[in-house]
């Protein structure tokens, strides 16, 4: 259940960033897009732990038909896939790269997402997990002509745009007068 | 660069009747962040995929078919968003919290069967036996026998304070409270709260601030935007708005860093060890409290309710608009009245809090106040009575925020087994009369009242 033809409302609640930020990596409409058109999402730091934030999120993706790449350099299988140690290693493209590794790490990730870029393997969008925001980074890979979302979570997001986060009680900030996208 | 203040309507100029683009697509208006009177309306609700329809459905329905046993399992584990049974959610419920969260600046709502079971769920959502509460005692009466009478039995103190008292408040404070409570308009004398000083001790202290918001309604003051984390409402009042349908709501700005407040950071046995607070981030609190704290409770509102809930915050800012204009004119035509002793109404400039009400509820504080009858003890007592039963048009009953005005003298009704002096020390003096002035001619209100006072002189003369 996606959301109106045409999502114009602003989203502002709960992230850190300035609204000049927010312009930058936060934007409605890619946001959507995005996750309209993935398949694949590359789970950087996905935890085996079912208690854990990052497999809540990746369970649920894998619910709503995304082929979840996990990406843990201690793992072997995670949610029934094949772990890889680092983005580098994985051996075909990717649409999203969600990094559930703190900002010091963000570095490494984004050099590896922009070299396969450039060695035309894929062009991964880069998600930054709310509260985790390595901007340098972010504006590097912006730089290199990557998608980048930063300070937001991929699971709220796809609830907020495809009805669940709404049926939750929470302020999706989607107001529309068109009928809802089957 | 200069500032560009060219609103959405600049880049649209009208042809024949049709709306048109004059500037190429790239510069096209910014996402707009609608104003509270779209939000009445539309947050929340978007037509459905299948039927398109305009109104919001009411989904009479106890539970929902599950899309599989492995999505029934992620549902029952949280990790899936959907829903299981209606005392945990329903998709018309779901519509009312949207909507009251977009109004009131907040992250996500949690409608519960009552403002009592609003603030019961917050509390037990929050705290443990042993845990303390700090709390102003200018609070509805309801809720004063909650917090002494039902949290003590779960070994919960609750320390009442004079709410304009800031060194009261902190010594108050200690390392057992997880929470300060009070509510914008306080009962009984109208008092106002002063929400950021308050905020910023909540804050010094690393507890959030809850506020009962009920007399105000997110038009008239929005607590979170004064410092507050926690919102709770009566919806039954002024949110719904013709005395139709209980309700409440709990409502979290998702601004409170809960990553060491003990009940929504720790491990919680129900759910495999899931930490609410580390999982869900700006969501655990309310995750929390529908998921734990209302399933165990069972103090879910009724779809039908929500949905009449849903229609009295389509009109809120045009009631709200009128029920403080005709409250400003009663109060004014009752100060200047040779029976009446006091008027207790924040938009008066003689009442002490009418700087604070100025600041915190500048379009009106409500339309909730009580005034004194002139005289003393029994005679008094007699003379609300007298006057209560001449009223045509206000309605002796025991509510307040309807569409109709409300009338009672708690003296000879709530109250009426206590003394005088007792009475005296809850603040509810024999000679009050408390009003809730609503939505008719405000003409026909103080002929109303006129006529009252007039029967009052006759039975006195006799």
């Amino acid at each position: 259940m996606g959301p109106g033809t045409g999502v114009s409302c602003a989203v502002s609640l709960n992230t850190s960033l300035t609204p000049e930020q927010r312009a930058r990596f936060q934007d409605v409409g890619q946001i959507n897009r995005l996750l309209g058109t993935a398949k694949t999402i590359a789970v950087v730091g996905l935890s085996s732990d079912r208690q854990k934030a990052s497999f809540f999120a990746a369970n649920y993706l894998q619910d709503e038909g995304y082929r979840i790449v996990p990406v843990n350099p201690k793992a072997d299988a995670i949610l029934g896939e094949k772990v890889y140690p680092d983005v580098a290693s994985i051996p075909f493209p990717v649409d999203i790269i969600d990094i559930f590794r703190p900002p010091q790490e963000m570095d490494e990730i984004v050099t590896q997402a922009i070299a396969r870029k450039e060695k035309g393997l894929d062009a991964p969008a880069i998600w930054m997990q709310l509260r985790l925001i390595n901007l340098a980074a972010a504006e590097r890979a912006l730089a290199a002509g990557l998608t980048v979302i930063v300070d937001k979570c991929v699971k709220m997001e796809h609830g907020r745009y495809h009805g669940g986060l709404h049926f939750a009680g929470m302020n999706t900030e989607i107001i529309s007068a068109k009928k809802r996208k089957r | 660069m200069p500032c560009n203040p060219s609103p959405a309507r600049q880049h649209f100029a009208g042809m024949h009747g049709r709306l048109r683009y004059t500037t190429p697509m790239t510069n096209r208006p910014a996402p707009r962040k609608f104003g509270f009177e779209t939000r009445m309306v539309h947050a929340g609700h978007v037509p459905d995929a299948t039927t398109g329809a305009r109104a919001v459905p009411i989904y009479q329905t106890t539970s929902y078919v599950f899309d599989s046993a492995d999505y029934a399992a992620d549902l029952f584990e949280l990790k899936q968003y959907g829903n299981i049974y209606t005392r945990i959610s329903n998709p018309t419920t779901a519509v009312f919290e949207e909507r009251l969260a977009s109004l009131e600046g907040a992250t996500g709502a949690v409608a519960t069967a009552s403002g009592m079971a609003a603030q019961f769920v917050t509390f037990m959502t929050l705290m443990s036996p042993g845990d303390e509460l700090v709390a102003s005692s200018h609070l509805y009466g309801g809720t004063v026998t909650q917090l002494k009478q039902t949290l003590q039995k779960l070994s919960i103190k609750v320390t009442l304070v004079d709410p304009h008292d800031f060194e009261a408040w902190e010594k108050a404070i200690t390392k057992k409270t997880r929470a300060l409570y009070g509510e914008t308009i306080g009962n009984p004398r109208g008092s106002i709260l002063d929400q950021e000083r308050l905020a910023a001790l909540a804050n010094a202290h690393k507890i959030p601030l809850i506020i009962d918001n009920t007399f105000a309604t997110p038009y008239l003051c929005r607590p979170m935007e004064h410092g507050a984390t926690l919102v709770v409402y009566s919806a039954t009042k002024f949110i719904g708005g013709h005395g139709n349908a209980i309700g409440g709501a709990i409502l979290d700005s998702g601004n409170f860093d809960f990553s060491r407040f003990p009940t929504i950071a720790a491990p919680s046995p129900s759910y495999h060890n899931l930490r609410f607070f580390d999982t869900f981030g700006h969501y655990g609190f309310l995750i929390k409290a529908r998921a734990e704290t209302v399933r165990d409770v069972g103090a879910c509102v009724s779809p039908m309710n929500a949905f009449l809930l849903i229609q009295g915050l389509e009109t809120l800012s045009l009631r709200m608009d009128r029920h403080v204009a005709n409250a400003q004119r009663v109060a004014e035509f009752l100060s200047q009245n040779e029976n009446v002793a006091w008027v207790s109404y924040a938009g008066l400039p003689s009442h002490p809090d009418h700087k604070l009400a100025l600041k915190y509820l500048p379009k009106g504080p409500g339309a909730v106040f009580s005034f004194g009858l002139k005289g003393e003890g029994a005679q008094v007592r007699e003379d609300g009575k007298t006057f209560i039963e001449a009223l045509e048009l206000f309605s002796h009953l025991a509510n307040v925020g309807d569409a109709r005005s409300l009338v009672i003298h708690p003296a000879s009704t709530t109250h009426q087994q206590l003394t005088d002096e007792e009475l005296v020390q809850c603040g509810v003096g024999p000679e009050m009369i408390r009003l809730s002035v609503g939505l008719e001619n405000v003409e026909d209100l103080i002929w109303d009242l006129e006529q009252a006072f007039h029967a009052l002189s006759r039975s006195t003369r006799a």
